[in-house]
């Protein structure tokens, strides 16, 4: 393998993040290598979320370096809570997308536009181009029939299937996932995990996800992350975790999860 | 049948202040705009400069402002026509009041969708236009009928600095024949179905953009 192929694609490297005095990444260290798909899992309040918000660009952190694709996140003499400028920030972004756990889709358009509208605005694509995006992409996650609806038309599942075709939409090499189907009801959680479960044979496409959904983290990720207190306590192959999980907490979470 | 012949002078007096109330809220919306973006957009000079800007106008007396604008600029050499004083003075005021109903909807909307404009690259000025106004100004335009009702009302004080509009016209008709009662009568009925034609045409406005932007109240996920 060349040195290339083997560099991490994501990497933190002693990344402290605070709330007040609530410490929720603890000297926090973490590597994706590209086209990995990683499932983050663990308590809630354990940090997986802020590990995606963070990359997301969504919240800062206080200390330590964190690079993705080469881009380190913080600039030299940057200024403000990120430590750089706008423009940076921008230049990551672009590299990564992200599905809420609520949709967040944009009420006031429709699923066409709520997916063409970031190519226009952001990526200069022609209309006619980002529509033919979008056509391709709404086919991807099975909506087609529904372009001319409004979010407010649609199901949870439906909605959360949109979200995914906007976020794709944007090309990013690193796709988060911030625990996707825990808004919807229970039937409608496959048709997501479906999509999601699409996308993992992606060759390219990195991905993190936050899941609770067990079964399908362990039929999807190449690596499994548990959390806890703001540290990775036990990390490998989703068999690894799953069958034979080495740390107390680990047993712990998983017996009480999978019950 | 006295009143009839009243009635020449008090429409010569509610075109006039239909003129200065349309012209004033025009005036306004744009200030409103300015000044509510200005407040949650603009850095700390412009939003502190944005603040006293509504603080001031909020915080003082309507009249006072038109008597100031009116008898006290000129001592300074800046004077306008009676009219257009009375526009701008009412404008300033809808711009104030509209400010905070500007600030106040953009402020409603919900975080994630800031979340979700930043995820898609979005830069600050196209979050803006393309997705936190068009969902704000639907919340916004219930608060701005009320402020045109209210403006139109307020519009009466500009007959203190000798603009005939119908309040004014009232009361020289008043003085001259005494007949309080018909008069005012009239003259509220004046008011009453102006305020009427504005209610409706906010109404019709408020059902355009709902329906433009095809989402219903309850819609917000």
């Amino acid at each position: 393998m060349t040195e290339n192929a083997t560099a991490p694609l994501i990497e933190f490297a002693g990344v402290t993040k605070r709330f007040g005095a609530l410490t929720v990444l603890d000297n926090f260290n973490f590597e994706v290598a590209p086209g990995e798909k990683v499932t983050l899992i663990g308590p809630s309040g354990s940090g997986k979320s802020t590990v995606l918000r963070i990359l997301m660009t969504l919240e800062p952190f206080q200390e330590g370096r964190l690079t993705l694709d080469g881009l380190s996140y913080q600039e030299p003499g940057g200024t403000g809570p990120f430590r750089a400028s706008e423009r940076h920030l921008r230049e990551i972004r672009s590299r990564v997308g992200m599905v809420f756990q609520s949709f967040n889709l944009f009420p006031h358009m429709s699923v066409m536009r709520n997916v063409a509208e970031a190519p226009v605005r952001v990526l200069g694509l022609s209309r006619e181009e980002a529509q033919a995006r979008a056509v391709d992409l709404l086919a991807l996650v099975g909506l087609s029939d529904k372009k001319d609806h409004f979010p407010s038309q649609l199901s949870g599942g439906q909605q959360q299937r949109v979200a995914i075709a906007r976020a794709l939409a944007m090309r990013p090499r690193v796709l988060l996932f911030d625990e996707p189907t825990s808004a919807l009801d229970p039937q409608l959680v496959g048709e997501v995990l479906a999509v999601i479960g699409d996308l993992a044979h992606e060759h390219d496409l990195t991905m993190l996800l936050v899941t609770h959904e067990m079964r399908f983290a362990r039929e999807v990720s190449d690596r499994v992350c548990f959390f806890d207190k703001g540290r990775i306590c036990e990390q490998g192959t989703p068999d690894a975790i799953f069958t034979a999980p080495s740390h107390p907490r680990t047993c712990e979470f998983l017996a009480s999860v999978l019950r | 049948m006295p009143w009839v012949s009243y009635l020449p002078s008090l429409a010569q007096g509610a075109f006039v202040t239909a003129w200065i109330t349309l012209a004033a809220i025009a005036i306004g919306a744009v200030l409103a705009f300015v000044a509510g973006i200005a407040r949650v957009e603009g850095g700390r000079a412009v939003s502190t400069l944005a603040l006293c800007y509504t603080e001031l106008f909020r915080g003082t007396s309507l009249l006072v402002q038109l008597f100031w604008f009116y008898y006290a600029l000129p001592l300074i050499g800046i004077s306008f026509e009676p009219v257009a004083t009375g526009i701008l003075v009412l404008a300033l005021h809808v711009g104030a009041y509209g400010s905070e109903i500007v600030r106040g909807a953009l402020a409603s909307v919900s975080v994630q969708q800031h979340e979700a404009a930043r995820a898609l690259n979005f830069g600050r000025l196209h979050t803006l236009i393309h997705i936190t106004l068009p969902q704000a100004i639907i919340e916004m335009l219930p608060a701005f009928g009320n402020l045109a009702i209210e403006t139109l009302k307020l519009s009466s004080l500009v007959s203190l600095i000798s603009i005939a509009d119908l309040t004014f016209r009232a009361q020289s008709i008043r003085n001259l024949t005494l007949d309080s009662a018909g008069v005012y009568t009239l003259t509220l009925l004046g008011y009453f179905a102006m305020s009427l034609v504005l209610m409706l045409v906010m109404r019709l406005i408020e059902r355009l953009a709902r329906r433009g932007a095809a989402f219903p109240r309850a819609a917000h996920s």
